[in-house]
């Protein structure tokens, strides 16, 4: 309440009464945001990320969870080792490397940089969730698609998707939080203005409004607001795919 | 079918936690060529190093009172919010709403909220009277790590919440009707009911709790940077700070390391003990 009513106030007015309403309700903090320090382009790089990386990861976390619980093979058992270390080690280890590896590659400051990060990221925990979904689809079904002469690359597209848009879904939301939020890899990867994203900006505004809690909490409203819109038409989704990663880890 | 997500992962995840064994064996500011240096980093890191020892004394601390308080808050909220009412999905939704926003926004409204001379929680104790016990919650070495610890409570209890709510429907309703029967109070409906048919979903909130303070650079950067005087600093922070700040990539390698071994053993001591205490193994 603090932040969105302060987002529209006076910054004398948030020192003397937090928690009241404006006294009048200006956007003149919103003007300077998108005009003077144009928010827009961070916004949009976060969504231009965000976007990539979860669908991307989707794709191939479904593919591979799908084989490994499918066609359980030694392989499939040693692949799933293999991710589930992924979820022992947290990703902050592989800062250094991941900073040296992308300067040699010319990684750094690109936005396909930053997708890469995030689907390594995430792949271990999405291929978890995901493969134990798959685990309790009925097995008939897909012997039943085989025994028609159905692929595996077909039965995956018209028997496992379809049947898992919910898993997907609350999988999807996981991950873009994550995206979303994430400040440790673009602060280090990530140095030129207009590829930074917007929890860079938000660290930046932090600085260069120091004085200014009203255009900070601008910032962070709109930096929250498309999560905030989408939590509240989706809760539940929210709440499954956010728990999710806990329950099946 | 699993190509792709594997040569990514190899790739971007698996070949750097293993380089970083390599690297935390050198000497590197970042520019000229690495320098082999053998063990030295890592013998310097366990023997000499205090403030290397300070963060892993904070990140330490850090964890101990958030996954107590966490899972304490949780469950006890989770208790009250069991039932599917209207009032209960809504004040769910209420508390679970943090988990949504990015930790630099949070980190940012807190840092408003423990502001010394403007913040709600300073006014606060001014209009009950006790302004002049008001500390300096991030500017104070001795509890900046609690005020950051609290703020890291308040943005992720409610998706414990969620969790617990979760387990605790999996009770079945049956046992609690005997224990009203045979006049039971509530808190010994509680001890001798929820705590250990909870159990398993204590050791997933404790685990992934655990994680959660590991990962809570985002927060503490956006709070105090580590300080002052390296009081907030934490294993990542001083990582972050000892390659992109003093410019030590080899040195933040052996760090890692440290950091790697740390974690794991504390996933397997979690898991050991928890599973004991579940009376499953």
């Amino acid at each position: 309440m603090i932040v969105i009513t302060g987002a529209f106030k006076t910054d004398f007015e948030i020192y003397t009464k937090p928690l009241s309403l404006p006294a009048v309700w200006s956007f003149d903090n919103f003007r300077k945001l998108f005009v003077e320090s144009n928010i827009t382009k961070p916004f949009m790089n976060s969504v231009i990320v965000s976007v990539f990386s979860v669908a991307i990861t989707l794709l191939f976390a479904s593919l591979a969870a799908y084989s490994i619980s499918r066609l359980m093979t030694l392989t499939g058992k040693i692949l799933f080792l293999l991710f589930s270390l992924g979820l022992a080690i947290p990703g902050q280890v592989n800062i250094i490397p991941i900073f040296r590896l992308f300067v040699d590659l010319n990684l750094n400051n690109s936005l396909v940089g930053l997708i890469l990060v995030n689907i390594a990221l995430t792949l271990p925990i999405s291929i978890f969730i995901l493969s134990a979904f798959f685990k309790d689809l009925p097995k008939e079904m897909f012997e039943c698609a085989g025994m028609d002469g159905a692929g595996q690359f077909r039965i995956y597209r018209s028997i496992a998707l379809p049947l898992s848009m919910p898993a997907l879904g609350a999988t999807a939301i996981f991950l873009f939080v994550i995206c979303w939020n994430d400040l440790l890899y673009p602060l280090m990867l990530i140095t030129e203005a207009d590829k930074k994203t917007l929890p860079l900006v938000l660290i930046d505004y932090k600085g260069e409004y120091f004085a200014s809690y009203s255009m900070q909490f601008a910032a962070i409203l709109v930096a929250s607001l498309p999560m905030v819109v989408m939590y509240l038409f989706m809760q539940r989704t929210f709440q499954a795919g956010l728990t999710a990663g806990a329950i099946k880890g | 079918m699993a190509l792709p997500a594997f040569l990514i992962y190899a790739s971007l995840y698996l070949y750097p936690a293993l380089s970083n064994l390599l690297y935390a064996t050198q000497k590197w500011d970042g520019i000229t060529t690495p320098e082999f240096t053998g063990l030295r980093n890592i013998t310097y890191l366990l023997t000499e190093d205090d403030l290397f020892r300070k963060a892993l004394g904070n990140n330490l601390r850090f964890m101990l009172v958030v996954v107590i308080f966490q899972t304490a808050f949780a469950l006890i909220f989770a208790t009250f919010l069991l039932k599917n009412s209207k009032t209960n999905i809504f004040l769910r939704i209420v508390f679970f709403f943090p988990t949504i926003l990015s930790s630099v926004s949070v980190g940012i409204i807190w840092t408003f909220l423990y502001d010394p001379n403007y913040g709600s929680i300073t006014a606060f104790l001014k209009s009950i009277g006790l302004g002049a016990y008001a500390p300096l919650w991030l500017g104070n070495e001795s509890i900046t790590l609690y005020s950051i610890a609290l703020t890291q409570v308040w943005f992720h209890t409610g998706q414990m919440i969620v969790i617990y709510v979760a387990g605790l429907q999996q009770i079945p309703k049956e046992l609690y009707e005997a224990a009203e029967v045979d006049g039971a109070s509530r808190w010994q409906q509680f001890k001798g009911i929820t705590w250990p048919m909870a159990l398993p979903t204590t050791a997933v909130v404790v685990a992934y709790t655990t994680i959660q303070t590991f990962k809570a650079f985002d927060l503490i950067f956006a709070m105090t940077g580590g300080g002052p005087s390296y009081a907030s600093e934490i294993l990542v922070t001083q990582i972050y700070n000892t390659a992109f700040v003093s410019q030590k990539f080899g040195y933040a390698s052996a760090q890692s390391v440290v950091l790697v071994v740390l974690v794991l053993f504390i996933t397997w001591l979690q898991r050991k003990t928890l599973r004991i205490s579940d009376g499953t193994k």
